[in-house]
């Protein structure tokens, strides 16, 4: 079993509130991801989860039993960390039996050379090195087992942290933002295997990352927190179709989602620019927010009263797709629409284009950035 | 590379090797004069060596040994002499053990102290820290009274005890070490408490390996200064012999009855030199090997 439960966390370093009245629960075998900008408290909710952060206040549970008062070492959870922080003294080898060493012997065990003379020291070191080669084996960092930290590649020594992680069997794995620190290509490779990794354990994982990819591409759910609130904790396909707020929608997605100002009038009906949503939001006769991600947004040779027009101001080509960066004319504000290349390879700067949306994939939201619901047609 | 730059280069080594030449004049006369014959060295001839001429040696007669015992070599001479007069392996063991015991129990704690001034948060640890800071200021001589005087009255004099305890705390270890431990990584001590492993284990399986090569510079500077100490041993060893550290030991060859002989009290000044250079010529090569933190990005 391995649910974790938080309950009205609340975390202040001094004056500031880093924690603002948390509820989160994990459940057995789980991939969450706590995603946010940096500085947002994500890495401090997990550092109260692991016991190494004492909560100002609201309980931590696991499996149900209330953990607050027990220290780190005794929640038997195992942590990754971004810079790895592998035993610089010792061997891999090494450093993947201590967890264990810790756990299995007992203190007199654990004493150099006297410690040998125990009778089930050698049943409990043959555990340990099954579980060690297992574990590598795992992992494929066997060859690597007599070679000490300094001489491993980041990946490599990404495995062995993720290893000796995993060598306890612990009830849930946090991470720390653990690929941060890989290149771009290593990282992508990473995301998958971890995804694997937790397909073929079947435990509760809990990952912090600032990298709205990685959660969008790994978790079974999500929580965006933004300065110490949780805005929003569902499936990843839910948080990006359906934000709950302005934050969150232009935090996930990249490119970032194209925000208009618009109003409903009296009887509820949308516009922006000379555009009509010809559908009604629940609040009327105010300003609204308006979020269309770029692959909502199309450019067309048409032009009527549901297209706009505006300058290509820089094309961003990654191949697959094409971002156009354009300045709409009313000049408030640059927003970019996706482009298939097959259709606008001959686009270039500077050209000006007519813009139509998809219809139906609008966000509302009002002016304290809260979502609006359309009401139905 | 070009003439001129070779020009540069001379010019530094020139300038270093002056410097050495000066700082290495006492240890060669010192080596020099324990070789050779009383008369070489008062007329200051013989070179390095000496003439190495086998003589009768009138001190030693005078002391008491036959003349036959008394005619050899120079060289032999002085060192034979050197250990026949002053139980030298004697003051050398007490220097071991006055010096190790000192400097293992200023590890043991200098150490937890450290890390806790630089890892722990708890009230009141700038205060501590700015104590230390404050206690690097106090010279040794400013408090050798007073504490001679709290050795005297606990009854320690002339005992191990008078020798080690005055220096088991040692300000400058714990300053030492609380920066070395600042640059070892929070999440490192973490990971080591998500292993499951208490503050003290955290202490002695994590931060002191990782800390050796600040731990052998702290090593040459207490062995150094305690196994060179002549102040503090000449105040609480009062009569005893069998307490001598090394530097008191050399002094029983100054002057006295048997007037200045400099061959034998050289001969032991350089028995008591050598085991420090080798050790520091051991700890040098480990000091720079070092163990690296490259493990941790």
């Amino acid at each position: 079993m391995g649910t974790i439960s938080l309950k009205n966390i609340s975390k202040s370093f001094g004056s500031t509130q880093v924690l603002n009245n948390l509820n989160v629960d994990i459940n057995d075998g789980e991939f969450l991801t706590l995603v946010g900008p940096s500085g947002c408290g994500k890495s401090t909710l997990l550092r109260i989860i692991a016991g190494l952060e004492q909560q100002t206040s609201g309980d931590v549970l696991i499996d149900n039993k209330n953990v607050n008062r027990v220290r780190a070492s005794e929640r038997d959870l195992a942590m990754v960390f971004q810079s790895y922080a592998l035993y610089p003294h010792l061997t891999v080898r090494r450093n993947l039996e201590t967890p264990l060493r810790l756990r299995d012997y007992n203190a007199f065990e654990r004493l150099p050379l006297i410690g040998n003379f125990s009778p089930s020291k050698k049943e409990k070191t043959e555990s340990i090195n099954q579980l060690v080669n297992k574990t590598s084996d795992t992992l494929k960092i066997s060859e690597l087992l007599d070679r000490k930290p300094g001489q491993l590649s980041g990946g490599q020594r990404q495995r062995v942290a993720l290893g000796r992680a995993m060598v306890r069997e612990p009830v849930a794995f946090l991470m720390d933002e653990p690929l941060s620190n890989l290149d771009a290509a290593l990282r992508v490779h990473m995301r998958s295997e971890l995804s694997e990794l937790h397909n073929s354990l079947k435990t509760t994982f809990v990952y912090v990352t600032h990298d709205q990819a990685e959660a969008l591409t790994m978790s079974s759910r999500m929580a965006v927190m933004i300065d110490g609130n949780l805005l929003q904790l569902d499936t990843p396909q839910e948080v990006y179709d359906n934000p709950s707020s302005l934050s969150v929608a232009q935090f996930v997605g990249s490119p970032k989602i194209n925000i208009f100002k618009g109003t409903s009038d009296s009887s509820g009906t949308v516009s922006f620019l000379n555009v009509n949503l010809k559908r009604k939001s629940s609040e009327s006769n105010t300003d609204l927010h308006i979020g269309i991600r770029p692959e909502h947004l199309e450019i067309t040779n048409e032009s009527n009263e549901n297209t706009f027009s505006g300058t290509v101001a820089y094309r961003e080509n990654l191949g697959s797709d094409i971002f156009f960066h354009i300045n709409i004319e009313d000049g408030s504000n640059k927003i970019i629409v996706r482009g298939l290349p097959q259709f606008t390879h001959q686009i270039s700067n500077g050209s000006s284009v007519n813009i139509k949306r998809v219809s139906d994939k609008a966000l509302l939201f009002n002016q304290a950035g809260m979502r609006v619901q359309f009401t139905n047609a | 590379m070009e003439a001129k730059q070779y020009i540069g280069e001379g010019w530094k080594h020139a300038i270093l090797i002056i410097g050495a030449i000066v700082v290495m004049l006492p240890f060669y006369m010192m080596v020099s004069m324990s070789l050779k014959s009383q008369q070489e060295i008062q007329s200051i001839s013989g070179g390095l060596i000496g003439a190495q001429e086998t003589q009768t040696f009138p001190v030693c007669v005078k002391t008491g040994y036959s003349e036959e015992t008394c005619t050899m070599k120079p060289y032999q001479y002085n060192y034979w002499f050197a250990f026949e007069k002053a139980p030298i392996p004697r003051y050398l063991m007490n220097g071991v053990i006055v010096t190790l015991s000192i400097f293992i129990i200023q590890v043991l704690v200098a150490l937890p102290c450290a890390y806790a001034l630089a890892k722990l948060r708890f009230y009141g640890r700038e205060f501590v820290f700015s104590m230390v800071l404050f206690c690097l200021l106090i010279p040794v001589h400013g408090i050798a009274l007073p504490l001679y005087v709290m050795l005297a009255q606990a009854g320690l004099v002339d005992t191990y005890s008078a020798l080690i305890l005055p220096w088991t705390i040692s300000v400058f270890g714990i300053f030492l070490m609380r920066q070395f431990f600042m640059t070892v990584p929070d999440e490192l001590i973490d990971a080591a408490r998500m292993d499951g492993m208490g503050e003290y284990a955290i202490v002695w399986k994590v931060m002191l390996p990782t800390a050796i090569p600040a731990l052998l510079a702290f090593a040459i500077f207490s062995v150094v200064a305690h196994w060179n100490d002549y102040f503090w041993p000449r105040m609480v060893i009062t009569g005893n012999r069998d307490l001598f550290t090394p530097p008191l030991g050399i002094r029983e060859f100054r002057g006295g009855i048997d007037s200045d002989e400099f061959g034998p009290m050289m001969a032991s000044i350089v028995t008591v030199t050598v085991p420090l250079i080798v050790a520091f010529i051991i700890a040098q090569k480990r000091f720079i090997e070092g163990i690296t933190l490259t493990g941790m990005k």
